[in-house]
This record gives structure tokens, sequence and C-alpha cells, in this order.
């Protein structure tokens, strides 16, 4: 297996408070350094929190976001310059507000040509051929694309969404939150369609969301984002399960489950850490139960245990 | 653009705008054409005649020239450069918003603080000095009244822009391979263009009346052409002996100023689409009641008990069915779990209740809601807001939206209480300060002087779970409090709840999608389809052994955290229109069981144990222990 993507030491850092001239009030590091390889074929889960960098993470992937540093591979070439027309041919993205990612003032088949045209120069003949065979495989009728976006509901928009970013013929597809706007029996449909694809494209993915139980459905590996940084890589089948880092256990914990007893699984008074003003070491260390004073003096690295678990604590469980 | 022109039809003073607007427009049109005298030839033996003279339908004027005459050509003439200069204003304008609002940071800094210094002037100032720069004349009085109103639309095309350019379909054409030209052309213009309509419909009135203020001023057109604004500069020294000669072009200014901004007005309210729902009405203070047939009586010893409730929507011709005949009740201590998909009526249900559904298009068509035995559906409106609050309180999805941004959390709790209670304004703000302490809201006493939007969601959720406390309500209805919620945080307020309904024995009711969350929290569910109640009973036997086909199967949807990867059972097709129901079973169409009993007549919400209720002809067998 070859890996399709990978990411060295990427970090965002966003500058707030800007002024017309002199420095900035603030900064923000969104990203702090992340490193990951995805391997061709797989389906990496990126699960975390609002405010946890997931979204700039992926922003940057598909070249909307240029990084602050570090470098970002897919097939072995190098991406230096954010450029979503370059990106695009290789790595593509799906919305998680499916309206508001279709032009209002579009009809679909101006959509799904877009990609067409300007990633691969295709003329009109080979366009709607094109279409027409995106459009069997995520299931959508071709009298569909003479409509708006506003005449499709939300699990037909985002099948839409799906065929736009096939229409690119990326090999990698980032799905931020790609189901979190459907209803549940929508949702079953939209995740089947993307196994489906998969399987049938040899795609990979990067699949992002906060449910738990989604990725954990639909993923080979999850990474666990807390604060802008990895905090543990593993199979999907056991992180959740056997979770190697405090904060994976308490999101395990949180979610709710039937069958399981409520319980606040830590102290009702916690709040996360304030990104302008980030705290020393670990960015855990005030919620952890086990926190430590090594903890306090450098964040911890992020580093492959025995059973192949990446995690980035000192005193992982 | 037919829908665009019966919206403007339906404005009567738009339309007698449009007509006005149209003559004017033809007038000046055939001007060349039509047999008039030559509006330049001077015969200062005619000066001054009268109107409707031989010869001289509108008189003449100082220099015996055909009022008419010059009437007509300088309405074409003042026209055409008002016109003109709007069009050029709105496009530099437009362009430079475009482009301010489309690059942001460093560029929209620089372009907009140089609009704000051709703001700083007078308009009149800045159009004078341009024009004393490049000399009087009408081309020069043109391009000073086009360059004085750039400002106005760079501002207004730069803020629409913005919020245009951070939607994520502009990041989805450039993923799409599209250039920075590419996307303001085909992503951004047919998005701003509806504005700078409106802008331009009503700004070029305002641009007529300045081409005709530099032209009176002698700044604008030269002797002997006319426009409108140089005929009122010749003719102000007759003003007093001959009021003919300013009347004219006078009235000529005020027809058209006028049917430019009525057809201006007509034109935003039909281009605008907040004013085109008819958001604007304002929801009446309790939900319109038009009850048919007999009101249901209380009968059992529930707290709060729906009975047959039915809530339509009455929008034009068409009637949606929100809430078809939904009957529920919860005792006090207990939490009541209503589940179901987006349309399902379970939040129209909740707000029907305390006649919260806005009026119009929300009408309570049936049914009755017993509160301690008395109806509050029809209640006078003084009754249901001595309630409302006080008995039976709401927390809401989102507190952001429901909490008001201006006034510190402590003092909108305070206001809630004294809402209800006699008591000193110290008093209150005490209580308020308990009130966060008791929802677990550290540094109760600094936090009460936050504003809402420094607060995190969790906390805000928590000021709101406050807010339904303030009054010590009986009953609390809580709306999808925890989906908005990060799951750390959604846990906290779940026990939280939780404790706060057994130290105080409170009902609640509470909305979600979430399976797992009902079962953690509630002691009895609901499942809610097209406006129904499909299977009801205590959560564990139903979460068990669903008896209703959709229960079991949107039970089978959701993904369980432990199962690890798999296929998930997906329900084929979508869930029906409520103002479109089909007969019998509105989830025959998706369901794999159904036969054609399922498609006629009415199916009853029936007992199938002593504590649970499916509304189904053929349901699922209920094992022994699941029956409750």
């Amino acid at each position: 297996m070859s890996i399709a993507l990978r990411l060295t030491e990427l970090t965002k850092t966003f500058e707030v408070g800007k002024r017309l001239i002199g420095p900035p009030k603030g900064r923000v590091r969104a990203v702090q350094p992340v490193t990951l390889d995805v391997t061709e074929g797989e389906t990496l889960g990126i699960v975390g929190e609002s405010g946890c960098g997931k979204s700039t993470l992926a922003r940057m992937l598909v070249g909307l976001l240029p990084p602050s540093s570090g470098t970002i591979e897919i097939d072995g070439a190098p991406l230096d310059n954010a450029d979503p027309a370059i990106f695009g041919r290789k790595i593509q993205y799906v919305f998680q507000d499916t309206i508001s990612s279709l032009n209002p003032r579009k009809t679909i088949r101006q959509i799904m040509e877009a990609p067409l045209r300007h990633l691969h120069k295709m003329d009109a003949a080979a366009r709607k051929a094109r279409i027409s065979e995106i459009f069997e495989a995520v299931n959508l009728r071709e009298e569909f694309l003479d409509r708006y976006p506003h005449e499709f509901s939300g699990g037909q928009a985002q099948r839409i969404g799906i065929a736009r970013a096939l229409a690119a013929d990326a090999r990698i597809l980032v799905l931020d939150e790609p189901v979190s706007a459907l209803d549940v029996s929508i949702q079953a449909q939209v995740l089947n369609l993307l196994a489906r694809l998969k399987a049938e494209f040899g795609l990979t993915y990067l699949f992002i969301s906060h449910d738990l139980a989604v990725v954990e459905a639909v993923s080979d590996r999850v990474a666990v984002l807390y604060f802008g940084a990895v905090v543990e890589v593993g199979p999907a089948d056991r992180v959740f399960s056997a979770p190697r880092h405090p904060y994976t256990k308490l999101l395990a914990d949180s979610a709710p489950v039937v069958g399981r007893a409520l319980a606040a699984p830590e102290g009702r008074e916690t709040e996360l850490p304030d990104p302008m003003n980030p705290p020393e070491g670990c960015a855990f260390r005030a919620r952890c139960p086990n926190a430590t004073a090594v903890c306090a003096t450098a964040a911890p690295p992020l580093e492959r245990q025995s059973d192949g678990v990446q995690v980035a604590c000192y005193n992982p469980l | 653009m037919r829908a665009f022109f019966a919206l403007l039809a339906r404005n009567r003073l738009a339309l007698v705008g449009l007509i006005v607007m149209g003559c004017v427009m033809i007038l000046a049109l055939i001007t060349p054409i039509l047999p008039l005298a030559d509006p330049d030839v001077t015969d200062t033996s005619q000066r001054f005649q009268r109107p409707f003279t031989e010869g001289a339908l509108l008189g003449t004027d100082h220099l015996g020239r055909d009022l008419l005459s010059r009437l007509l050509w300088g309405t074409r003439l003042s026209l055409a450069v008002g016109i003109a200069a709007a069009v050029i204003a709105a496009t530099l304008g437009a362009a430079i918003g475009i482009v301010a609002g489309f690059y942001g940071g460093r560029t929209d800094n620089v372009i907009m603080r140089g609009v704000d210094m051709l703001m700083a002037f007078p308009y009149i100032l800045l159009a004078l000095a341009i024009v004393a720069a490049l000399g009087p004349g009408l081309m020069n009085a043109l391009i000073a009244v086009a360059a004085v109103n750039i400002p106005f639309f760079a501002r207004n095309i730069r803020g629409v822009t913005v919020g245009i350019a951070n939607k994520e379909f502009v990041d989805a054409a450039r993923l799409s391979g599209m250039g920075d030209l590419r996307i303001i052309l085909t992503e951004i213009l047919p998005n701003v263009i509806p504005v700078i309509v409106i802008a331009m419909s009503t700004t070029v009135g305002w641009m007529i009346l300045e081409t005709a203020g530099l032209s009176f001023l002698g700044l604008g057109s030269q002797p002997p052409k006319a426009d409108l604004g140089s005929m009122l500069g010749e003719a102000r020294s007759a003003l007093i002996t001959n009021p003919h000669t300013s009347v004219v072009p006078g009235v000529m200014i005020l027809i058209i100023v006028m049917a430019v901004n009525l057809l201006g007005d007509g034109v935003r309210e039909a281009l605008d689409p907040r004013l085109r729902s008819g958001a604007l009405t304002r929801p009446m203070a309790a939900t319109l009641v038009r009850r048919k047939g007999p009101v249901p009586e209380a009968s059992d010893d529930a707290l709060l008990a729906l009975r047959g409730l039915e809530t339509q929507f009455h929008v034009k011709s068409r009637i949606y069915r929100a809430v078809g005949g939904v009957d529920l009740q919860v005792r006090p201590g207990e939490c009541l779990g209503l589940i179901g998909e987006s349309g399902s009526g379970k939040s129209v249900t909740a707000l029907s209740i305390m006649g919260l559904v806005a009026s119009p298009p929300g009408v309570i068509t049936g049914g009755a809601v017993h509160y301690k035995g008395r109806d509050l559906i029809g209640a006078r409106y003084e009754d249901l807001r001595r309630l409302r609050g006080n008995e039976i309180a709401y927390i809401f999805q989102d507190p952001l939206a429901t909490l008001h941004p201006l006034y510190s959390v402590g003092d909108q709790l305070a206001e809630a209480i004294t809402c209800h209670h006699n008591v000193s304004k110290a008093e209150a703000r005490a209580r308020a300060v308990n009130l966060l302490k008791s929802v677990r809201i550290p540094n109760a006493e600094d936090r009460a002087n936050s504003y809402p939007h420094e607060l995190s969601g969790g906390m805000r959720q928590r000021v709101g779970i406050a807010m339904a406390l303030a009054n010590d309500p009986e009953v609390i209805i809580a709306d999808e409090p925890t989906t908005a919620l990060d799951v750390t945080v959604q846990a906290q307020i779940l026990s939280l709840l939780d404790d706060l309904r057994r130290e105080r024995g409170l009902a609640i009711v509470f909305i979600t999608h979430d399976f797992g969350v009902v079962a953690q929290l509630c002691d009895r569910v609901a499942v809610m389809y097209a406006g129904r109640i499909v299977e009801e009973g205590p959560t564990d036997a139903i979460l068990n052994a669903p008896a209703h086909p959709y229960a079991a199967r949107l039970m089978a949807c959701v993904p369980e955290l432990g199962e690890g990867r798999r296929e998930l059972a997906a329900i084929p097709g979508l869930p029906p229109a409520v103002n479109d129901l089909p007969d019998g079973c509105a989830f025959a169409p998706r369901c794999d069981k159904a036969q054609p009993a399922c498609r006629t007549g009415e199916i009853a919400l029936a007992r199938s144990s002593d504590v649970r209720r499916v509304r189904c002809i053929d349901p699922e067998p209920i094992p022994e222990e699941a029956a409750g």
C-alpha cells in the first residue's frame, strides 16, 4: 500500500485583530504541527470537538488555505503553493452545508460542468457523457440537471455535492461532516453511497466528523484532534473501545449510548483552553485526571506505542 | 422575470410609477420625430407667451422659444444624463465594492478608506470642485454626478460581496479550478446584481435631481441647449412675472423623480427576499385557534396531557398538517422523550402547547392541551402569559439566538423573575446568581455580568436552563437542547437536567433525534413521523424491541458506538411532505411490510401491551420481556 497523502509538520496560525499598519494584536495557533500519513484506499476518520482545528486542517488539505508551515504531499509529490486548481485534480472536498455549497443562481448542470471544464478542459460531448456516468453512480436522475439547488432536499443536495467532487476525478476526498446536517435515515443512505463509491472508484477518504459512532462505522483508522493537535491515531475498532489518550477516553465516555447509564464523565465546570492564551505543556492537562508535573513542561509528542497506536501523552492509559 | 413583474404589479403605487415613467421615457424617445418647433430658435417678439396660446401649447420663454419643445428635448437630455450617471456610478462602484469585498484584508482596507474620504466631503461641494476643475459642460456635470455617487454603490456592494465571498459555493468554485476573475464574474456577480438593481432604482431619481441642480447653477448644459435644470435656471429671473416658465420644467422634474422613486421602492420590495417572504409581518402573541369539532375532555391525572392536538400551517392555498392529532401525557418527575426526524412535527407539537407557533401561518385546528385539568388551547392570552415561563418553561436549541445580545445574562434572568414575581431588583439579582449556581456555572457572581457572546456554547445553554428554571416551573419543554453542543458538553448538560428533574420533581418533555440521548435520560419515549405519533411506551422496551416498522428501521439506521465498521441499514425514499400526506399510513410508501390495507383509511394508535401503543396494522412482534 502506498501513501496517498502525507502531512509533515503542518501548521496554521491565524492573525487576530489585523491592522492597516503594524503587527496584528494576537496570533491563534489553529493547527499545531500535524504529521499524518494516509494510505491509499483507506478511510481515515478525524474526530474532535468544535474549535479543535479539524475544518482548518481540511481546508489546508484541499488548498483553500495556505499552511503557515509544513508540507503536503500527494502520491509522493509535494504541493507547495495553495492553488485549489492544482489540488483540485488530486484531492476534493465535500462540504457540510450542502445547500450553501451550491450557487443558488446556477443550475445543477452548470455546477457539475465547472470542474470538467476548468480542471480537465473537456469538450461539451465529453462533459455530457461524464456527468451521466457520475449521476448514475450517485443515484441521481439526469432530469435534476436543469433544476436549481433550492429545489432539492438535504440528502439530494449532498449527493450533488459528492457528484461534483467525483467529477474532478480526484483520488482523495476530504469529507467535512458530510452527514451531520442530514436526518438519520438519510444519513445512512449517504454513508452507504460513500462506501460503495469508494470501492467502485478506489478512493481514499478523510472523513471528518464530531459524531464518534459515525466515524467508527466508516473508518479504517481514526485520528483524534484536541486543540489543534493530533492526540491519538489508531485503528477504528479500538480507538474508542480501548482509548490510550485520556481525551479519547473522555470523548468515548461522553457519547450517549443506548444501554449506558447517564453520568457526566468529568467535572461539570471544565471549559476548553483559550486559544489566544494557550496553556504551557499539554493542552488537555487542566481536564486530565492523570496529569502529573511533567505534563506542564512541554506538549507531549505523538509517539508510536508497542501496539501500533500513536498517542501524544506522557501517561497513556 | 414574470414573477418579478407580478410582485411589482401588486404594489399599486409602484405600478403607477412604472406607467408614468414609461410614458415619460416614450415621450423622450420619440421627441425627434414629433412635429415640434425648433427648441433653440429665438423669437423675442413672441417672448413670454402664456400657455395654451396659438402655436405654443405651453407658452414661450424669455427668448420666445417654444416651451413644449424645450421641455421634451430637455427631459430627453436630463434623463439620458441622469441614467448614464447612474449606470456609470453603479458599474464603477460595484466593481470597486466587489474587488474590496472579494479580496478582503489589506486591499479592502485601502480601498474602503479611500471611499470613506470621498464620502467625507459634502457631495455638492465635491461635484462643484470636479466641475470647477474640468470646466462647465454637460459631460463634466455627468462625470461629477457619477463620481459623487460611486462611494454609495461601493459601500453597499462591498457589504453584500463580503457575505457571498465567504459562502461555501465560492470555495467549491475554487476547487473546480476557477480563477478569481471567473469566480467574480460567474459566482459573485449573479448574486450581487439584484442588490445593484435595487441600489440603482433608488438613486437614479436622485441623480437626475443632482444633474438638474448643476445645470441650474450654470455648470451643466450650456445655452442654448436645454435640459430641465438649465430651463429652471433661465426662468429664475422671471419667476414672479411669468411663473409658467419655471412651473413647466419644475412639474416635469417632480413627475420624473416621484415616478422613479415609487418604481424604485416597488423594485426593492419585489427583489428583496426578506420582504418577499412576508417575514416582516409580526406574529400574533398567541397561536390562532380555530377548532372544529368537539374539544376533548381532560381524562386522567397527568400533569400535562395533549389530546388529539392538530396544528396546521396555512400558506396561501396550501395546508401543511404539521401536527395531525397527537396524544401525549407527562406526570410530575417524569421525562418523556419525543423523537423524530426533521419535519416530523415534534417542535411544532412542543410550541403548540403554550401557543407559541407563529400565527400567521400557524393555526391550531383541533384537540386540547390540559395542564392540571385546564385546557390551554383557546385560553385567554393573559392566562397563557401567566403560565409561560412560570409553570411551563422552554429550553431551545440555540441559546445564542434566544438570549438577548445586548443585556447581561444576569439582567435577563432577573427580568424573567420580575416578570412573574413582585420582588425587588436586588432580590431578583440575588436569585439570578443562585440560579446560575444551581446550573453549576463557575464564578456565578462574575458570570452574571457577562454578555451571551462572552460565554461558551455549553455555558450559554446552562444559562438557557437557568432561565427555564427561574420561576420554578412544573414542566420544562426542551427542544433539542444539546444538539448544537459537543459530546463532552452534552454529557454535562444531560446529567445536569437529570439531576434537576430528580431534585425538583420536574416533568420534562425532551425533544431530540438522538436515540442515545433518549435512552439515557427519558422514562418514556414517543416516536413521531409525518405529524403523528407512531409508537409510544417505556424507553427500554421500545429501544430493545420497537414494534412500529418505522421506529425499528430508524434505529437500525443509527450507527452506535462500539459496533465497529459496518454497512448501515438505510430507509429508502424521503418522508412525505405534510401538505400532501398519503391516505392511510404515512410510512407505507417506504415500508417493506406495506400491504393494501395500509394505504386506506385511518390507522389508530392501538395498545400493544399495558403500557405500549403502536400505530400499525402489522407491528413487529414484541417479545414477552419488552412488553413493558
